[in-house]
């Protein structure tokens, strides 16, 4: 009896935990397919590299990224971008502020992306683990646990998901999205087609854009993840040989007791 | 250092004698790994060393992360990050450590349910459970104060809330909260003193697990049969038992490699399920989160904590009978630490004679139903406090009391058990045959003789 239970107690506890915003509304969060879900998902570098455009023309408008170095852009298992265009693009698209300058300078590779509150929008470093996708049924989790946590999934179900009402309220303008908790954000539409233009001519409609910086912004919150998968891929596999050469083992020692039962 | 009769170390070489006469941590070292081990355990008494484990393996990733965190609530958002991006394997560090506190926790219930079914703490092993206990609740703290350190927006409502639980206690409650907190509310005080206890901690409990592991050496393991080891003579007591090393080391550590390739599965592809997406988000006490969760770990207690409103009515007996001095509030944070307390008390509230509950016909269903309870509370825990959560809630609470409260000390009474083996030996040979003719493995000579 006590297996069977050992059993559901493993079963409920990894249905448990990620049972939290269930309350939010009728939020929809669409299952787009990106490249990085499950656990051989990888990132796509030429994607994260249009995210990148997408991000630096459009959303940094507003948005800061301060914590992510601009360095990283040239790292394995990220845009992968070489160090003389991460140089280029740090002094082309962004100012600092230097301290020891006290002036703005142009931005080097070591700076981290500016923050940016402007406009009081959320930093973006983090926002694609700080927000999450469909947590059910009944607050299990389970769409979580083969679906993934779908941080990415909401950034790309938001920015798709403007149905063009606009609503007035204390004086500032709000618009109805079908991704936003509450159903009004006061971010007006950020993204119309054709607004990017691509240099390897990939679509540049708003859906496309969408996916291109969502994944993007995964990978700005999670640089390591590709170095993460592989290490534990690794680490399955000889945990699960050491697992065998134990049960081996200890089947052998174990032997002159437990013989098979004849009668 | 055991009562089961067994051989002791004899010091052989110059050397040994040289150090033993002055030290005698050989034998010591000896008698604990070598100590006589019921033959017949199962996989259920293989989380004790799951436990010893994460203890080691939390407390050599806490090391290397303190020395990358800063403690300040301007900072400490950011060394996380920092942590994450720039410390060379900082990501897997933080990971496996975020995670090990899962596992950690999912071994303690593991290690505290195969205690209540096989009546581990019937006398008379009572220390040792109220040891493990107090390891329990004091993992609680840490885990809970571990978790403030991110400085996330659940980091600091978490610590708001459960902090608030002191502000509870009638009289002193707020003076009590301002001295845990170091100030009004929760602060730069608060983290500091949360890093440092988080930091000593996890030494207090190594110290009581060397206490918890001395107190059961000294009676020897529980068993599932719950039938003790003979001590008569020392041939009968190696007919029941093992010794540890290697027997029982061997199986164990197979069942830890299992578990951790599913712990590394989890650290690998999913580091972040387990955890609560507002935790990326930096604390600011300006906004409130609109749904805060605890930590699972925690969640069968906090679902006990809010199941107590001022519409139950206990509480409004409570509240009449005390003058209002206890209100919905004390009541609901009486019932949390109560509920942890009545586990403790379990050796007395427990009347039945026989020990482990294969044998017990009614109890095992009780028991189930309390494992079900737990799971239950677990999920309304994450739930919103509202209808029907709030009914469910209140229903598995007072189950969980009168699990142990009424359940416990009345099955003794009206329940018939069955009788259980007069032996380990009679039991482990019901299973097993000693092995004889095919391929020998190992030498003939049995080593426990």
């Amino acid at each position: 009896m006590f297996k069977k239970t050992a059993i559901g107690a493993v079963l409920a506890i990894a249905l448990a935990p990620a049972a939290a915003l269930a309350a939010e509304g009728e939020q929809h969060v669409e299952d787009f397919a990106f490249s990085f879900e499950g656990p051989f998902g990888t990132y796509d570098q030429n994607q994260l590299q249009r995210g990148l455009q997408v991000y630096t023309e459009v959303c940094a408008a507003c948005h800061g990224l301060q914590y992510v170095p601009l360095r990283a852009l040239a790292d394995d298992g990220g845009p992968s971008m070489t160090d003389d265009q991460v140089r280029a693009y740090s002094a082309e698209m962004f100012e600092v502020f230097d301290e020891e300058l006290d002036d703005y300078r142009p931005a080097i590779p070591t700076d981290h992306f500016p923050a940016n509150t402007a406009a009081g929008a959320p930093d973006l470093s983090m926002m694609a683990k700080a927000r999450a996708g469909f947590h059910g049924p009944y607050g299990l989790g389970l769409n979580q646990l083969f679906k993934g946590i779908g941080g990415a999934e909401y950034i790309a179900s938001l920015l798709t998901g403007y149905t063009g009402e606009e609503k007035e309220e204390a004086g500032a303008l709000f618009y109805e999205n079908t991704a936003f908790p509450g159903g009004w954000i006061s971010m007006a539409p950020p993204l119309f087609d054709e607004q990017v233009e691509y240099a390897d001519g990939h679509a540049n409609d708003v859906r496309a854009m969408s996916e291109d910086v969502s994944a993007f912004l995964m990978w700005a919150a999670e640089p390591k993840m590709m170095a993460r998968k592989q290490a534990g891929f690794i680490g399955v596999v000889f945990l699960t040989i050491l697992s065998v050469l134990l049960y081996l083992t200890n089947k052998r020692l174990w032997a002159p007791f437990k013989g098979r039962k004849t009668d | 250092m055991s009562g089961i009769p067994h051989d002791h170390y004899e010091p052989k070489s110059r050397g040994e004698k040289w150090v033993e006469s002055r030290l005698p941590i050989i034998g010591l070292i000896y008698g604990t790994i070598m100590i006589p081990t019921p033959k017949n355990l199962n996989w259920m008494w293989i989380w004790g060393i799951v436990l010893a484990f994460c203890l080691v393996l939390q407390i050599v990733t806490g090391i290397v992360l303190a020395m990358h965190y800063t403690p300040h609530v301007d900072l400490a958002f950011a060394s996380l990050e920092h942590i994450m991006r720039d410390v060379n394997g900082g990501h897997m560090l933080r990971y496996v450590h975020t995670n090990g506190a899962s596992l950690f926790f999912i071994a303690v219930y593991a290690h505290i349910f195969r205690g209540l079914y096989y009546g581990s703490y019937k006398t008379p092993r009572e220390i040792t459970w109220i040891i493990g206990m107090l390891i329990f609740v004091l993992m609680m703290a840490t885990g809970f104060m571990g978790y403030v350190l991110p400085w996330g927006q659940m980091s600091f409502w978490g610590a708001t809330v459960i902090t608030g639980l002191f502000g509870a206690i009638p009289f002193v409650g707020d003076a009590l909260q301002t001295w845990l907190l170091g100030g009004p509310a929760v602060d730069n005080a608060t983290l500091n003193r949360f890093f440092s206890l988080h930091y000593l901690l996890p030494f207090v409990i190594a110290a009581l697990v060397i206490v918890h592991i001395w107190a059961f050496h000294t009676t020897g393991n529980s068993n599932p049969t719950g039938v003790e080891v003979r001590r008569t003579s020392k041939a009968e007591a190696e007919k029941d038992t093992l010794p540890f090393w290697p027997y029982f080391v061997m199986k164990d550590l197979f069942a830890l490699a299992v578990i951790l390739v599913v712990f590394w599965a989890v650290v690998g592809f999913m580091p972040n399920y387990l955890g609560h997406p507002d935790n990326y988000i930096e604390a600011n006490p300006l906004v409130t989160p609109s749904h805060i969760v605890p930590e699972w770990y925690f969640l069968p207690f906090y679902a006990i904590l809010r199941a107590f409103t001022s519409e139950v009515w206990v509480v409004q007996i409570a509240s009449f009978l005390t003058g209002g001095i206890i209100d919905a509030k004390f009541f609901g944070v009486l019932a949390m630490f109560g509920a942890i307390i009545v586990i403790a008390l379990a050796p007395w509230l427990d009347t039945s004679s026989t020990r482990s509950g294969r044998y017990r016909p009614m109890f095992k269903w009780w028991f189930a139903l309390l494992v079900i309870d737990f799971f239950v509370l677990m999920w309304l825990g994450a739930m919103p406090a509202e209808e029907p959560y709030a009914s469910f809630a209140l229903i598995g609470s007072a189950y969980w009391f009168a699990y142990f409260l009424v359940i416990l000390p009345l099955l003794g009474v009206i329940e018939k058990p069955a009788t259980p083996p007069a032996t380990i030996e009679d039991d482990f040979d019901a299973h097993y045959a000693p092995n004889v003719g095919g391929t020998k493995t190992l030498p003939d000579t049995n080593p426990a003789e």
